[in-house]
């Protein structure tokens, strides 16, 4: 074992560098042309499948894996991006267990599903690696929109657009496009550049402009968006991240997760990433699941995960959560953050075991403390600067339909929007069906949306 | 424990699953291993006469058609008879008998249409001490061609003058191995029932092309970008083969003859099928050469099982089921039966719905919550609702009580009735 490893405090390199490439491999390595083939044979291609009613992109499923099964994948790849041209990124990161998966009446039949998760990962891959865009844009309309934000809700938008014949502006703040797939999610899940390429191949359909380093409120407004452009979308995601309300919360060493995240995916060489021997997570959502496995992953030798509520409340699927107990991850439920202790860096969390009451969650007198080095916030992100004039539900931007917002012209959607359930499919959706209704009142055109 | 042995013809093997006569069957070294394996008799890949070995193609010899998980269904295979030498066949039967006097061995044959060539080769073997031989009236390709194999076959007239020759010239039983290509299978064993056939063995392979090389744009197999219809057998041709045993067991002419079931019988179940339609025995090839010879276990303990849970001697399963075989007009038209979805069971597919609703009688509801329900007043029991469930037993026909009322026809369940007396029937009428 590396020395590097039992070194007190926040330090980087506590793995060699190949433990550390070994531990960061694709965590669900794709199937093979016979396990594809074998995995379609499964499928029973139910009558108004109900794994196609819990996809909030409505993907034919059974469809696509009939075609997988017959040997046309590239026929399968198409029926999925004609809902959801991020279905290779949603073939990776979907928590498919609660959605197309968890409604498969395999579930009823044996408990184990069709992998329709793995399935449309092995269609989408093969015709992406094609190299080619698939997609053919419509004739020029000569109308322009402005989306804001090149996350999934952002990019789905602007490409059902594009296809058809709108010119689409993208402006996004950051540095590289694709939002949460680039930033947000755990490295192991999206291996091998996923995300940019996925980016670059979508924008192959023509007629996308994509502005970096434009944020909303500092370099752009909307008010200057909605006189240049015919129809504004605003999909920028959610940039704030809430904070603990812990005395002590601003020792050092207590971070955002999606920071942790972020900087991670971002590292040319995780060799450099600095992180602690005993590491606390706080929350229960995917995002506390990404940090605290990858924190293992990099040579964290104790690694908590603390929750307010019930195992059964948290964000995290089930099947996520397992895979952060089988990476040594341990799960604590009914506990919150009082007090961070430390003299200057955090030493310590104190935590009060919580109880449901009918009013809400009481902290009871039964306290613990565990040992941290390094404390990660997953408590939850929120909408910063929303521009004026909109109106707000929970935080949000409140949206009626398909992502209609208070001002005529504007329309939001994914995690910037209120509704939906912070997930890159429902992004997805939401920016392809305000281009639906984009497009139909640019045009007059009927809406195309699947299911 | 149930006695599997087995007295087909007066030919005594340990259990009656042999081998048919095909590349499994081909050698001593195959052959022993066989029969070390535990199969009961083997029937010797078909002699030809003496003279140039035949000539065998040097690309593929089968196409295969495969399930999802390359599971196989079906082969067809454009072999000839064996390829070796007679005098070398010839030695090792004889090797092989001598070590293995328990089990059966039969020789198949296939030689011109004339009296003299049978009349040699019959005298050539006749020393091996092989127990019986079996002529070769199937096979459907390249023998064919040159008169022999199931070009004999189709014609019943040549069948019952070559049964003729064989019984005339040899005191070994003899079974006529009969081809499926031919209209009306009761024919050509009533030919060789006349010739004096001991027995008849059913089916040989059926002509087929499994697939066509969509790049190629020839069939499979493919030799040298061309290809022939070759012999189909395996697990996807039992329902015809069972159909054709049936035939003849249940036909007056041809009922009492000893039959050899042949025909995708891949495990003890099958098997047993053959037998209960009137077969005495089986012979495997397709299941050996998928999965080996071990393969002959499965069945031999299968079979046990099976005949002790039923305190059935194997003698009683042979053509049991044969009575219940019948023509179309001989059904029970009163006999009335509902779909009824067992809803613990079901999984919510809805492809009972679908097929249902698509392309029968639209005689199931898809009710919220995918509740699935049948609506008797509609169905009329064909029963492709419990074909297509993926779940056994989900779906499952109940038969309506005499004189409850079936709600389609607003008529109450009456006695027994077929077509022979139904007042539709003009035949019915005329004979009044």
């Amino acid at each position: 074992m590396s020395q590097a490893r039992l070194t007190p405090g926040v330090v980087p390199g506590r793995l060699t560098p190949d433990q550390l490439a070994a531990n960061f491999v694709d965590v669900a390595p794709p199937l093979t042309d016979h396990e594809a083939r074998v995995a379609a044979d499964r499928c029973y291609f139910c009558h108004d499948a109900p794994c196609i009613t819990a996809c909030p992109t409505s993907i034919d499923i059974p469809l696509f894996i009939r075609q997988i099964g017959t040997g046309t994948p590239d026929a399968a790849a198409m029926t999925i991006f004609h809902a959801n041209i991020l279905g290779g990124m949603c073939a990776r990161v979907c928590p498919t267990e609660q959605l197309c998966e968890g409604a498969c009446v395999r579930m009823d039949a044996e408990g184990q599903p069709v992998e329709i998760g793995a399935l449309q990962r092995y269609a989408t891959d093969g015709l992406m690696a094609q190299g080619t865009h698939p997609f053919r844009r419509a004739a020029p309309t000569g109308k322009r929109v402005a989306v804001v934000g090149a996350g999934p809700a952002g990019l789905a938008c602007a490409h059902r657009l594009a296809a058809k014949g709108h010119d689409v502006v993208i402006f996004e703040a950051r540095p590289k496009p694709g939002g949460l797939n680039e930033y947000g999610i755990a490295s192991y899940k999206a291996v091998d550049g996923f995300a940019q390429a996925e980016v670059e191949w979508l924008m192959g359909i023509g007629g996308i402009e994509l502005r970096h380093d434009q944020a909303i409120g500092r370099d752009i407004t909307l008010p200057a968006l909605q006189a240049e452009y015919d129809a504004v979308f605003l999909g920028m995601g959610l940039g704030g991240v809430n904070a603990l309300r812990a005395e002590g919360e601003d020792r050092q060493h207590v971070t955002d997760a999606v920071s942790f995240i972020r900087d991670l995916r971002q590292a040319d060489d995780l060799g450099t990433l600095p992180v602690g021997r005993d590491v606390v997570v706080i929350g229960g959502g995917m995002t506390a699941v990404d940090a605290a496995v990858q924190a293992r992953l990099l040579g964290a030798e104790n690694v908590a995960i603390v929750y307010r509520r019930d195992q059964d409340r948290m964000g995290a699927s089930r099947h996520e959560q397992d895979h952060a107990t089988a990476s040594g991850v341990r799960i604590i439920c009914n506990a919150a953050p009082v007090a961070v202790h430390g003299n200057g860096a955090v030493a310590e969390v104190e935590f009060a075991y919580t109880r449901a009451e009918p009013d809400g969650l009481v902290l009871t007198e039964d306290r613990f403390r565990l040992k941290a080095d390094q404390v990660f916030r997953a408590i939850g992100q929120r909408l910063e600067g929303a521009p004026e004039g909109l109106d707000l539900a929970g935080g949000k931007i409140l949206v009626t339909g398909p992502g209609r917002t208070t001002l005529d012209g504007v329309w939001a959607g994914g995690d910037c929007a209120s509704g939906g359930d912070d997930l890159t499919v429902t992004a997805v959706a939401e920016g392809r069906d305000a281009a639906e209704d984009i497009d139909a009142r640019l045009t007059g055109r009927p809406v195309e949306i699947p299911g | 424990m149930a006695d599997l042995r087995s007295n087909f013809i007066g030919i005594k093997s340990p259990n009656p699953f042999w081998l048919a006569s095909a590349p499994p069957t081909d050698k001593e070294y195959n052959v022993r291993r066989a029969f070390q394996a535990g199969w009961g008799g083997v029937v010797w890949k078909t002699l030809g006469s003496e003279g140039p070995p035949v000539v065998n193609v040097n690309g593929p010899r089968y196409g295969v058609i495969h399930g999802a998980d390359r599971r196989v269904l079906g082969i067809n295979n454009i072999e000839l008879i064996t390829d070796r030498p007679l005098e070398v066949n010839l030695r090792e039967i004889k090797s092989v008998k001598r070590d293995y006097p328990d089990r059966a061995l039969i020789i198949s044959l296939m030689v011109p249409c004339d009296e003299d060539s049978w009349k040699d080769i019959l005298a050539r073997i006749e020393d091996t001490g092989a127990d019986g031989v079996e002529l070769n009236f199937g096979c459907p390709h390249g023998m064919a061609e040159r008169g022999m194999g199931s070009a004999v076959g189709q014609v019943p007239d040549y069948i019952e003058m070559v049964t003729r020759w064989v019984k005339k010239h040899s005191r070994m039983p003899c079974i006529v191995k009969l081809t499926p290509n031919i209209t009306d299978v009761r024919k050509p064993a009533e030919a060789a029932k006349r010739g004096g056939a001991d027995a008849v063995s059913l089916i040989n392979t059926i002509n087929s092309i499994t697939s066509v090389d969509l790049d190629l744009f020839a069939p499979q197999p493919t030799i040298d970008g061309k290809g022939s219809h070759g012999g189909y057998c395996g697990p996807a041709v039992k329902p015809i083969a069972l159909n054709m045993v049936a035939e003849i067991a249940r036909s007056p002419e041809t009922r009492g003859i000893p039959i050899s079931g042949i025909g995708g019988v891949t495990t003890w179940r099958d098997a047993a099928e053959f037998m209960a339609l009137g077969a005495g025995n089986v012979q495997v090839c397709t299941a050996a050469m998928t999965y080996g010879f071990k393969v002959v276990q499965e069945m031999i303990t299968g079979l046990h099982d099976y005949l002790d849970s039923h305190d059935m001697a194997l003698s009683e399963l042979i053509g049991r089921a044969v009575p219940n075989v019948k023509d179309w007009q001989e059904l029970n038209l009163n006999y009335v039966t509902k779909a009824v979805i067992d809803q613990d069971a079901c999984i919510g597919c809805g492809r009972c719905y679908a097929a249902c609703e698509d392309t029968s009688h639209q005689a199931i509801a898809m009710n919220p919550g995918r509740v699935f329900e049948v609506i008797e007043e509609e169905c009329v029991a064909c029963n492709l609702c419990v074909d297509v469930c993926p779940v056994e037993d989900c779906i499952t026909m109940r038969e309506l009580e005499l004189g409850e009322i079936d709600k389609r026809t607003g008529i109450p369940r009456g006695d027994y009735a077929n077509w022979t007396s139904h007042p539709n029937n003009p035949m019915a009428r005329a004979a009044e």
